[in-house]
């Protein structure tokens, strides 16, 4: 029995020592998080250049900021969202791309993605996937139309409604249906977003705060309404054919992730190829059909046709990307009260 | 003992375990589920598995032997150091015992996260940003791990008498020769709970493992938390399923040697 | 000036070394003068592990309690625990914004109330249902009923996350639990999104953690008390009052400790089960670490909740006045 047992550690441990230690020289560490590209994608680009790529699962944008503080040559390519692109920038962390090395970067992002707010002279980051932010429904548990933020606060969907658990977007909702900027850091204007908020979780209408679990639940049935990205609702979709998106006539929020190489990649180079290569118009579309949010590549787009086309969650129209806004990132000192002025939403009953 | 009043306590026993296992079940069928949600089921099928056992998803290979591998270290070293911390702490006066004590349930008034967040600037203290791997999480593990055998062998020394390892020096026998042939045969009970509560720990830690490991070593946990982020697919509870099915035959089949050995 | 930019001065390493140094020569002076083991030395390298590994890592929780984001010494953090608007009403700039920052915001003292009354109800409820669970395995004429101890263990080794996704099943509004209530007669009974469930979570992984400990110290008591006792006429319930309970207090105390403690700060479940409707002091904590990344705070908050929940256990010990189930 001893023998068994310390032949399984020995084994255990050889194991764990052998996958730590399988690095070598010529390769790019890729931080992205866990199932966002298509794992083939991968395998092509190893083939193609001998470049070995280390994937690494993040966990969010926080977590990217934390571990970028603490070794900050520890990846090529990171792929933080838009609020946090303009964090790292101002605060230096990242490397200016070489144009001349990302020609499918060049050619084929689109139009109004090329130079973000949060990038405006489009030196630092490349867009990666994007969407926007809206209300998944479900079709036998509504009455009438659903097209308005406003719809959150109705009183006969009551215990029948999943807020979104994520800071901004939470009290952006606030803010947007009192027709501010979701991005104001007007005290006023955060204090009745934040009344308004509370409102609506005292007269009951809210079931819930949550962020991942909210997919499931809709496929479920569990609530009428819930805010989610357009990502996540069309797998919510593609499971539940009773359930339908829509982007608020009030406007509402468009998220893009991007690709982005930190100050002290030990591989700039790598780095730039593989970005280049996620351009690709085939390699992007693999990427899209994978994860199924809009993609910022025209190449694929096209080749992605009329289904693509079609499809109003993946590819908004023109008239609701007008409507959209992008994030900006809050300074430091409101981003306080945005987070205590949240915190008094949740605690409050 | 009457037959009813044995039999009301087998139906209670039946009850809790009910309790400890639906949730359990309910994985194991999800991890058949044909369907991507796990709130909808949409027919059997055995391609999770399939996808596990090719090997295809390395990721998920990689989490299950760092996660197995530090469990298993992490609960046999925090065992014998537990168990020999608590067979000293027994031995102590009043207040060195006291003080020991206090020391052993500090850790555990710290939420995780602030031992996660401590070890993790001690490790960078110690020996820079890049050292965070696998052999922090482990040390941070065997950290969290050993109060646990601490209060669970403790219990069974106050039950033995307090002076029979010195009356054993005193016939002559050797600190080791006493600790393996006196003290360790009474509290066995108490080392074997010990080391199940601490791979219990230790197989299912997020929080100390994400702060300790940095980004490069990722355990089934951290794994999980970094999937919800998009879709835990069926893949995860496959696995969790095949997990616990060796496990828990490994552990029936240890547990049979042991009392037939008895 | 980064969060990680502590980097020790020279006399700090210089001073951890002579510790080191006292420590080991203390132990050796110790073996010499007895001319053999004492058998307190056998927590010397648990000691050591733990001086190494807790007591160092605590003091960088309170030297960034004690500091500000610039590294200054202030009480500030602590102050704002009580009074969540303290630092900003002392640096807001006119005293209007001074009025506003009286009535906005929240006090962190509910969600602290809330999460000790949560672990306090989780406690009990695990106390309740494993010291049965205990007794009767331990019960030797519960023929093999001691072999079920470990399939007691075996469920905690599955992900976290991937049981309370199972256990959301159970719970839905859909799901069999409520259906069963609402054929009972609870027209509106829900679970999901309730402290309930909340609750259900925690006792549900916890449990073992308080059956084990009452568990081991019920399986070696010996038979004989029992057999004394009911030879002396006490009826069973008589014996296990004035006989078994009294013994096994060191179990529940081990066991006590072991479930209130870290349910204290429970969060994931406050998530997933009770759909974030209620502020824990867990998701407060974790969200001022990882969200905020304000590690000063974070650290204040926990510092003020151990200290709180060592006050508590003070208070339990005195359940258990000859330090049998270890105090503090």
């Amino acid at each position: 029995m001893k023998k068994l047992v310390s032949l399984i550690l020995c084994l255990l441990v050889l194991t764990a020592c052998v996958s730590a230690f399988a690095a070598d020289d010529n390769v790019v560490y890729v931080c992205n998080y866990f199932d966002y590209i298509d794992e083939s994608v991968l395998e092509l680009f190893e083939q193609e250049t001998g470049i070995h790529v280390e994937y690494i699962n993040l966990m969010d944008n926080e977590a990217l900021l934390q571990e970028m503080e603490i070794s900050p040559a520890a990846f090529d390519v990171i792929v933080p969202s838009d609020y946090m692109v303009e964090r790292l920038i101002a605060r230096d962390m990242v490397a200016e791309l070489d144009w001349e090395k990302l020609p499918n970067a060049a050619q084929y992002t689109l139009d109004y993605l090329k130079n973000p707010a949060y990038d405006p002279e489009g030196k630092f980051s490349v867009p990666y996937m994007w969407g926007t932010l809206g209300i998944l429904y479900n079709t036998k548990m509504v009455e009438g139309t659903v097209d308005s933020w406003a719809d959150l606060w109705d009183e006969k969907y009551a215990n029948n409604v999943i807020m979104m658990d994520s800071l901004r977007d939470a009290m952006g909702i606030g803010l947007k249906v009192l027709g501010y900027s979701m991005s104001s850091t007007n005290e006023e204007e955060l204090f009745a977003a934040t009344d308004k908020l509370v409102e609506q979780k005292q007269k009951g209408i809210v079931r819930a705060y949550q962020l991942d679990e909210t997919k499931d639940r809709m496929v479920g049935g569990e609530a009428a309404l819930a805010v989610v990205y357009s990502g996540d609702a069309w797998f919510a979709i593609d499971e539940n054919p009773d359930l339908a998106y829509v982007v608020p006539k009030e406007g509402s929020n468009i998220w893009v992730d991007n690709m982005m190489v930190p100050k002290q990649a030990p591989h700039y180079d790598n780095a730039l190829a593989f970005i280049d290569f996620m351009c690709r118009p085939e390699i992007a579309r693999m990427n899209c059909e994978k994860i199924g949010y809009s993609s910022p590549n025209s190449g694929a787009i096209a080749g992605m046709g009329e289904e693509y086309a079609a499809n109003r969650v993946q590819n908004p129209d023109d008239e609701t990307v007008a409507r959209c806004e992008i994030y900006h990132d809050i300074p430091a000192e409101v981003l306080k009260d945005y987070n205590d002025l949240y915190n008094e939403v949740l605690n409050a009953h | 003992m009457s037959k009813t009043s044995r039999f009301f306590k087998w139906i209670w026993l039946v009850i809790i375990l009910l309790f400890l296992y639906l949730p359990i079940l309910v994985m194991m069928v999800q991890s058949f589920n044909s369907g991507k949600s796990i709130s909808s089921w949409d027919g059997f099928t055995f391609h999770w598995y399939e996808e596990l056992f090719s090997g295809r998803n390395k990721d998920i290979v990689s989490a299950l032997q760092v996660t197995l591998s530090v469990a298993v270290i992490a609960t046999v070293v925090s065992t014998v150091l537990g168990t020999l911390g608590a067979i000293g702490i027994h031995g102590m006066k009043k207040r060195p015992q006291a003080m020991m004590m206090t020391l052993t349930n500090l850790p555990n008034t710290m939420p995780d996260i602030v031992t996660g967040v401590s070890l993790m600037l001690l490790f960078i203290f110690m020996a820079g940003g890049e050292s965070r791997g696998y052999v922090t999480m482990l040390l941070a593990h065997i950290t969290f791990d050993t109060p646990y055998v601490i209060l669970s062998v403790l219990p069974k020394l106050k039950q033995m008498n307090k002076h029979t390892y010195e009356a054993a020096l005193d016939l002559g026998a050797t600190p080791g020769y006493a600790l393996r042939h006196v003290i360790i045969p009474e509290c066995r009970q108490g080392i074997v709970t010990g080391a199940m509560l601490a791979f219990t720990l230790s197989i299912d830690d997020f929080t100390i493992s994400y702060f300790t490991a940095g980004s490069k070593v990722q355990n089934l946990s951290m794994l999980i938390y970094s999937a919800a982020r998009r879709h835990v697919d069926g893949t995860f509870y496959a696995v969790s399923t095949a997990m616990f099915l060796v496990l828990l035959i490994l552990l029936l089949v240890v547990n049979r040697n042991t009392a037939e050995a008895d | 000036m980064s969060r990680f930019d502590v980097s020790l001065p020279w006399w700090a390493w210089v001073l951890m070394g002579l510790g080191l140094a006292a420590f080991v020569a203390m132990v050796a002076v110790s073996i010499l003068r007895n001319r053999g083991m004492k058998r307190s030395l056998f927590a010397s390298p648990y000691a050591l592990w733990m001086i190494l590994f807790t007591i160092v890592p605590l003091v960088i929780i309170v030297y960034y309690a004690l500091t500000d984001s610039s590294g200054n010494f202030t009480w500030d953090n602590l102050r704002n625990f009580w009074d969540s608007n303290y630092i900003r009403r002392m640096s807001a700039t006119s005293d209007a914004a001074r009025a506003r920052y009286a009535v906005r915001g929240m006090s962190n003292m509910d969600p602290l109330i809330y999460s000790l009354w949560m672990a306090f109800l989780c406690t009990v409820i695990c106390l309740v249902l494993a010291y049965p669970t205990a007794l009767f395995m331990a019960d030797r004429k519960m023929k093999r009923a001691s072999s079920l101890v470990i399939l007691f263990v075996v469920p905690m080794w599955m992900n976290i996350t991937l049981r309370t996704y199972a256990m959301r099943i159970l719970l839905v509004d859909d799901g069999p639990l409520i259906t069963f209530l609402r054929l009972v007669g609870f027209k509106d009974a829900q679970l999901m999104d309730t402290p309930a469930a909340v609750l259900i979570g925690m006792v549900y992984n916890f449990l073992p953690f308080m059956i084990f400990p009452i568990y081991t110290v019920l399986s070696k008591m010996d038979p004989a008390l029992q057999e004394a006792a009911s030879d002396l006429g006490a009826n069973p319930g008589r014996s296990l009052i004035k006989v078994t309970m009294p013994l096994s207090i060191p179990g529940v105390v081990s066991g006590i400790t072991m479930v209130f403690m870290p349910a204290v700060t429970t969060f994931t479940l406050n998530v997933m089960l009770g759909g974030s409707k209620r502020l824990m002091l867990g998701n407060l904590i974790e969200q001022t670490f990882t969200k905020q990344s304000n590690w000063n705070m974070g650290s204040a908050m926990s510092l003020v909740m151990m200290v709180l929940i060592l006050i508590s256990l003070t208070i339990l010990r005195k359940a258990d006045p000859n330090n049998e189930g270890g105090g503090l």
